[in-house]
């Protein structure tokens, strides 16, 4: 075969895979326009209700440890945020951040949502971002907000991860990739690859980013020996790092570059038995994954960084029969990166005395969790307070501007 | 340009097969469609009836667990038996995908395949919960799958009055804000959910001549529709809201009852738009995202001249020169793409069979997921995609590429020579550039490989 069949493709580029993404020169043509903003936004829907209450604790409250005699633990100074809030001992690693000012909390939020406290439609309201999900309301409000901005393509905004995410599908482009796809074959079959889908753009075009994020996001395309290649495919690859770590790893490549919104969700938060232990994983895979961001994109684009990761609903002030506790209403959020005025915690706390919670059984939501989406994409990329409070989250009051970021 | 045996099993079948002819006809195309169904005697699903059990089931063990006079040693062993209980539900809904995946791999009927899923995927519905949430298969089974080779009308009914719809869609939640239940107890009230996804994507289609007060006078007239998984399907009178209701100009509901729930869906499917929006959307699943005119005039007049008498729809379409066109066409879904893989390898009914849960979950549910196709699961009611760019994305192609090229884990054994397997594939009609691919691969699994992923393969 004749280098004329490959010099038109994709794999002319086949000699350049397996560099590091950084210097490989074949990542930047995936960059077809300059991107609307500078500034970057990760949204992280963390799946299964987190305990807001545990995540950050508010030991200042007087009925906080009665409610929970196993799980409200004893104060611990290193772990303090504020003097009335501290932090789960999980979410030590990221004290750093709050002493630098790049993590915040949100207390007390909830969406629209509320009493049948079921995950999926609690999930699917958070990602709708409507006021019930009455109406077929069919798309997410991160892909309502990039409806009509000029500049914007499939580059700008990634959807991380093999599920489907209410929260980016709609009409306006998304890329979706997740970085647990490993492709390996010879640099030959590359090139057959190649040859064969020369009359088919539409088909080629997917094919070469593919070839390129895959090779990108972790092992290269073209493996030395067909035993790496085995290898790899079955698995060896992807056992080296973890899930999470893969895809923060993945969003914070595309940040670097022309992407300014990533989005992926973390799972393992519905903590109905013996939470002390169910609990650890979840937030330690969340302080790993703000962790590995902030290092992957580096000093200046986490500067202008805002990452928000919410959750469905909130879980019971009182713990259950099994140490644990079961879905509630109010909840809390958490903002990281150099953009948020952090080192606070944001949201009237609405106190647990038994008469101050909803349904005397859950924390009392005193704003609505949109709301601080909405004030972090105002902040981020000056959206107007009427597209956002209109389009974006029908139904929304955004209140007055709680100065959430710089 | 007609009739073409190896377009047949491509374009509306489930891909070529070394070992099954394709059609022989049109009239061969339809035969298959009606009349007993051998696919899904010889791979049998759960049906809905028998399933919804599980659901009580489930509940029992729950309520064991929950119960304050169970001791300790009781709940935890509940515990773990409503643990191995819902293991054994998840296994069984991947056994399910196996038996759609047989179903295709092993029949002569491909078109029968492709209808019962077109169908499937129009009337989107699956549970939440942990058993109910693997539900759909069995609903398909029992709502769609006899059904399609019949009168639109009737297909609707049994999928929109199913159990599974009515909790899909929120059904089940709604009662008349005047009705006897209303009275007694407040809070609840009526929910538009399903009255307006039948007007707008079982019926009329988006584009459809109703308002917002159709949807609320449709959703007036489904109260009353109702299951319990103890029960099955039942009427719940104390939901009716009173008096009639107007949809379309039409008056229903003078009584509480079915027959008028019937009578309005039987409406709406004769409606002309519910024929156009119908007609189309076949001819755009199996043949271009922009099917001829003349072709969806034709299964439209078909359509309106039969009262939406399916096979005659079907008929018109395989009759029409347009279905047969060479010109631009449709991108295999991650389904039909997987399936007709399998196909033309010819992966045997026993090595398929002798899979267990975890193997079907990493070598079929996952990868499916990957390519951007959970088994039975589409993001909303409106289902999958029609439009190819949905499907042509770096992450679906990524997902196939990376599936075609662990075949060999896949199929355990010898993978075939890809200079024969592109005969397979691709019948006598391969082009140049993939006989070539799949003989200069440096391996056999490189070779398959291409071969799959070849245009002249993923498209049909």
């Amino acid at each position: 075969m004749g280098d004329g069949v490959s010099r038109r493709g994709f794999l002319l580029r086949a000699g350049a895979l397996g560099c590091s993404a950084a210097a490989s020169p074949f990542v930047t043509p995936m960059s077809f326009a300059a991107a609307p903003w500078d500034n970057r936004l990760v949204v992280i829907i963390l799946r299964g209700a987190m305990d807001g209450l545990d995540a950050v604790r508010p030991w200042g409250d007087r009925d906080f440890a009665a409610a929970r005699p196993g799980l409200a633990a004893t104060r611990d100074s290193a772990l303090d945020l504020d003097g009335y809030f501290g932090l789960h001992p999980a979410l030590a690693d990221l004290m750093p951040l709050w002493r630098a000012g790049e993590l915040a909390a949100v207390q007390a939020v909830s969406t629209p949502y509320r009493d049948k406290r079921s995950h999926f439609d609690g999930q699917d309201l958070l990602e709708a971002g409507g006021m019930s999900l009455e109406g077929g309301m069919k798309d997410g409000w991160l892909n309502r907000m990039l409806q009509g901005v000029p500049g914007i393509t499939a580059q700008t905004t990634y959807a991380i991860g093999q599920e489907n995410m209410i929260l980016t599908s709609g009409a306006a482009p998304v890329s979706n990739w997740s970085p647990d796809v490993d492709l390996s074959l010879s640099a030959q079959g590359l090139r057959l690859l190649d040859l064969t889908m020369q009359d088919d753009p539409v088909l080629a075009a997917a094919m070469a980013e593919a070839v390129l994020l895959a090779d990108s996001d972790g092992d290269a395309v073209v493996a030395e020996d067909e035993a790496g290649m085995m290898a790899s495919m079955q698995g060896g690859a992807t056992g080296r790092r973890k899930g999470h770590l893969r895809i923060a790893d993945f969003a914070a490549l595309q940040l670097r570059d022309a992407a300014r919104i990533a989005s992926f969700s973390i799972g393992g938060w519905d903590t109905h038995v013996n939470q002390t232990n169910t609990l650890t994983r979840p937030l330690q895979r969340l302080a790993e994954v703000l962790l590995r961001l902030k290092d992957g994109v580096g000093a200046e684009v986490w500067g202008k960084t805002t990452v928000v990761a919410m959750t469905e609903f909130g879980r019971t002030v009182r713990e259950n029969g099994t140490r644990g506790t079961d879905h509630g209403t109010g909840g809390a959020m958490l903002l990281a990166g150099g953009a948020v005025r952090g080192g606070r915690v944001f949201g009237a706390w609405p106190g647990l005395a038994e008469a101050a919670l909803y349904d005397r059984r859950d924390l009392m939501p005193t704003s609505d969790v949109r709301a601080w989406a909405a004030w972090a994409m105002r902040g981020a990329f000056g959206i107007e307070k009427s597209r956002l409070e209109g389009m974006v989250f029908p139904g929304l009051d955004m209140g007055d501007d709680p100065g959430l970021l710089l | 340009m007609g009739f073409d045996p190896i377009r047949a099993e491509m374009r509306f079948g489930c891909g070529l097969s070394p070992v099954i002819a394709p059609p022989k006809s049109v009239d061969d195309m339809l035969d298959g469609v009606l009349g007993r169904d051998p696919m899904a005697e010889r791979f049998p699903i759960t049906l809905f009836d028998t399933f919804r059990a599980w659901i009580v089931e489930r509940r029992d063990i729950r309520r064991e667990i929950k119960s304050t006079t169970t001791t300790d040693e009781a709940r935890q062993e509940a515990a773990a038996k409503e643990k191995a209980f819902i293991r054994g539900v998840n296994d069984e809904a991947l056994h399910w995908l196996r038996q759609a995946m047989q179903r295709r791999v092993q029949t002569r009927d491909g078109f029968r395949e492709r209808l019962s899923a077109f169908w499937g995927d129009h009337f989107t519905a699956y549970g939440r919960g942990p058993v109910l949430k693997v539900a759909t298969g069995p609903y398909l089974e029992e709502a769609i799958r006899p059904h399609i080779a019949g009168r639109f009308e009737d297909l609707l009914i049994a999928a929109v009055t199913h159990p599974l719809m009515l909790h899909f869609l929120n059904q089940d939640q709604s009662i008349g804000p005047n009705s006897e239940i209303a009275q007694k107890r407040s809070g609840r009230g009526l929910n538009e959910n399903l009255a307006r996804e039948v007007l707008e994507l079982h019926t009329l289609g988006v584009e459809g001549p109703y308002t917002q007060g159709d949807v609320r006078q449709l959703a007036e007239l489904f109260t009353g529709l109702d299951w319990t998984p103890a029960k099955g399907p039942l009427f719940r009178t104390g939901a009716v809201e009173p008096g009639a209701e107007t949809v379309l100009g039409r008056r229903y509901g003078e009584a509480a009852g079915l027959g008028p729930v019937h009578a309005v869906l039987r409406d709406l499917a004769r409606h002309p738009a519910t024929a156009r929006h119908i007609a189309r959307k076949l001819a755009v699943h199996f043949v271009a995202d922009q099917p001829d005119e003349a072709l969806i005039g034709a299964m439209v007049a078909q359509y309106e001249a039969t009262d939406g008498d399916l096979l005659a729809v079907y008929e018109a379409m395989l009759r029409h020169p347009a279905a047969w066109s060479a010109g631009a066409s449709n991108i295999k879904r991650p389904i039909d793409f997987v399936a007709t893989s399998l196909r033309a390898l010819a992966l045997p009914q026993a090595d398929l069979g002798a899979w267990g849960a975890k193997r079907i979950n990493r070598q079929l549910r996952r990868p499916l997921e990957r390519m951007g196709q959970p088994w039975e699961r589409p993001i909303g009611p409106d289902g999958w995609a029609e439009e190819d760019t949905a499907w042509a994305t770096p992450q679906g192609m990524a997902g196939r590429l990376q599936w075609a090229l662990a075949l060999p884990e896949l199929l355990q054994r010898d993978v075939p020579d890809p200079r024969e397997f592109v005969e397979a594939a691709l019948g006598p009609g391969a082009p140049e550039r993939v006989r070539f691919a799949a003989k200069a691969a440096e391996n056999r699994r490189e070779g398959v490989a291409l071969v799959l992923m070849s245009p002249a393969f993923q498209r049909v």
